[in-house]
């Protein structure tokens, strides 16, 4: 029996899954190995009992909470697909303002009447979450390692060491030598430092690592002169923290 | 009879689509966008010019490439900052790749299904491989361009505030080049089965819009024009384009002149049919297509069309960046704050954003108008106006036939919600 797969996704922007049908040299493959009996972007199919579910964006409403406990109830396991799945991702950018005030904002005042909107959350907020593929969007690579454990039985991990340990086995200079903040200290590995590589720095979507030695880094983000508002402006794109991501 | 398709599958985004008819009357017709609202103006109010492109990426995964571009070029021309000729052709080189990538998604992934019975592209994978293997081998080449180019294909990292973060290596363009060169007799295999497909015969006119191109066919632009006479400014988009909201839906919608109108592949082709490119041309007279075609079931032979040409201008373009020569550049600072409006052909027609900035090069408002939002009531109308001709054909062929349709526009709703749901009540 193959195994059964699903792919759901909540608030966000398809992007994650996009990414796994971005794999163009693996997906005869991958077609071969499991079974994909749900993916509503580009499959009218429907499952019911699932080994796997690949679950992508964040749960804002009611109908949403709803929607995920169904699905975790007929699936063995369920991942976490993404940032927004993983932490809220960029989602929780509004998390500070109340949603009434976000609602009047955007739709004007007639959209309160009938507009549900709600916080941002993570999965892991409603259900219990068995594993993650994290950042944004998510790495194809990573996503086929953590398939490739769950395939096979293993508890899929991810690294425990910080951006910054894979920056330096490529050989990438440091941005903080152009003056240039980086949140790789911090940032969970995993990327292979890719958008360092790229020439931008690295802006924490892959969540912290456990336990960051936050407190040098703090010290020396002040050294360039960082004020308190600058760093949290930071470490807001993707690393609130506290209520946002709880 | 009531009919309800959820969750619409096979689009970008969550939409459901409700018919209600009594006796052959329609009393009741609704694409519904139940997508989660995320509120990306406010994401984006107070966030500092070099973060703002990387956050309005994240509106849409399928054309994030069309935000990063078009909201830098708003941040740019707010804050004064003029970009090069190597630049601009990188960028307008990363938009055809975008266009090839989002397009082929669509005609083969979303769309193609549909026209051979099947629930996915995943059965055909066994019935049809060739075929499949033809689709992945496209893809993975408009992918190929914009890792080149943008560094990955979803959420590019290389286009900044100015310029590139890194620039291509000549060795890659050259690369793509012989594979774009190579694939254009590969794309006539494309043409046979888009060909072929038995259309739904549905004829609907309605007012295009687009952007009008100097002497090439539009990507980027400063004039937009319609069918219908309209012909403004970017700038004053506000003052022909207005946006309402209607109870069933997390997108709002959109009128032009107040009246529904189209923009994408169809309605740039119909505004533009003399700037294609010469086998783009070939192609759209192969495919029985004209300035006036009024059937949107044949937004698809509109969308391979796009293709072929996206395919020809992406030779050339990278022909005039090996012949100038990479060179680095240092992207200039900002010399002023304002506000600005940009707007650039996306996949899936126009998109717009406009920004003001504060002195701090803070962002102080920000307004972001997407082309499937511009589409929604269009897509309704066709529905109305095509669900009376379905009536007796039965539930089965009746859903089948709107869900074709609605998925012809390839309606992206992430994007939409600010902005989309189809129940059939």
């Amino acid at each position: 029996m193959k195994p059964r797969v699903g792919f759901f996704d909540f608030a966000s922007c398809e992007g994650c899954q996009l990414t796994v049908l971005n794999l163009e040299n693996e997906l005869l493959d991958l077609v071969e190995l499991m079974e994909i009996v749900e993916f509503r972007e580009i499959s009218s199919a429907h499952g019911e009992e699932l080994d796997i579910a690949f679950v992508e964006g964040s749960i804002c409403r009611p109908e949403d909470v709803k929607r995920l406990r169904a699905i975790r109830a007929r699936s063995r396991q369920l991942i976490a697909l993404g940032a927004c799945a993983d932490t809220a991702g960029i989602n929780a950018l509004t998390s500070d303002r109340p949603v009434a005030e976000l609602v009047r904002e955007v739709y004007g005042d007639k959209g309160e009447a009938f507009l549900v909107a709600g916080r941002p959350r993570p999965l892991e907020a409603f259900v219990p979450v068995d594993g993650r593929v994290p950042g944004c969007p998510i790495d194809g690579g990573e996503f086929l390692t953590v398939l490739q454990a769950l395939l096979i039985g293993r508890t899929p991990e991810l690294p425990t060491f910080a951006v910054c340990a894979e920056c330096k086995l490529r050989e990438l200079p440091c941005t903080f030598e152009r003056d240039v903040i980086c949140l790789g200290p911090i940032t969970r590995a995993g990327c292979n430092a890719h958008c360092i590589a790229e020439g931008d720095r690295c802006r924490g979507c892959r969540g912290m690592v456990d336990a960051p030695r936050s407190g040098p880094y703090y010290r020396i983000l002040e050294e360039y002169g960082l004020s308190e508002e600058q760093i949290r402006d930071e470490l807001r794109l993707y690393n609130l923290g506290g209520e946002a991501k709880k | 009879m009531k009919i309800a398709v959820n969750h619409l599958a096979r689009i970008e985004g969550h939409a459901n689509l409700v018919i209600d008819s009594v006796r052959g009357t329609v009393r009741e017709l609704r694409l519904e966008i139940v997508e989660a609202p995320r509120f990306f103006e406010p994401m984006l109010t107070g966030r500092h010019y070099s973060d703002v492109a990387h956050i309005a990426a994240r509106i849409c995964g399928i054309c994030s490439n069309s935000h990063t571009l078009v909201s830098l070029q708003a941040t740019e021309q707010a804050l004064g900052i003029e970009v090069s000729e190597q630049t601009q052709s990188l960028r307008r080189l990363l938009a055809f790749g975008e266009i090839l990538q989002s397009h082929l998604v669509q005609l083969f992934f979303m769309a193609l299904p549909d026209y051979y019975g099947e629930a996915s592209i995943l059965p055909l994978v066994h019935t049809e491989r060739a075929l499949v293997q033809h689709a992945l081998e496209l893809k993975k080449l408009a992918n190929d361009i914009l890792r080149v180019v943008g560094g990955r294909p979803v959420h590019p990292v290389t286009p900044v505030v100015g310029g590139f973060a890194r620039l291509p290596e000549a060795a890659d363009l050259q690369e793509l080049r012989r594979r774009l060169v190579r694939v254009l007799p590969d794309l006539e295999a494309s043409v046979e089965i888009f060909g072929s497909l038995d259309y739904p015969d549905f004829e609907r006119d309605t007012d295009c819009f687009s952007l009008r191109g100097g002497d090439d066919y539009p990507l980027f632009g400063r004039q937009l024009v319609s069918s219908g006479g309209v012909d403004c400014a970017v700038e004053d988009y506000r003052d022909v384009l207005e946006e309402y909201l209607v109870p069933w839906s997390t997108a709002k919608f959109a009128r032009l002149q107040g009246r529904c109108f189209m923009v994408g592949p169809l309605a740039r082709l119909r505004n533009n049919f003399d700037l294609l490119s010469p086998m783009a041309r070939q192609v759209a007279e192969a495919l029985g297509l004209t300035p006036d075609t009024a059937n949107p079931y044949r937004i698809l032979a509109a969308r391979l069309v796009e293709v072929v040409h996206g395919v020809e201008r992406a030779i050339h373009l990278i022909d005039e960046l090996l012949l100038a020569g990479l060179q680095a550049e240092e992207p200039l600072p900002p010399q002023r704050h304002g506000r600005a409006v940009a707007v650039i052909e996306a996949p899936r027609g126009l998109l717009f954003h406009s920004y003001s900035y504060d002195a701090q090069g803070r962002i102080e408002q920000a307004d972001c108008l997407i082309p499937t939002a511009q589409n929604l009531a269009n897509i309704e109308a066709d529905l109305r106006a095509r669900v009376p001709e379905l009536l007796e054909t039965g539930r089965e062929e009746l859903t089948r036939q709107c869900e074709q349709l609605i998925r012809a526009y390839d309606p992206c709703i992430s994007c939409s919600t600010h902005l989309l749901t189809i129940d059939f009540a």
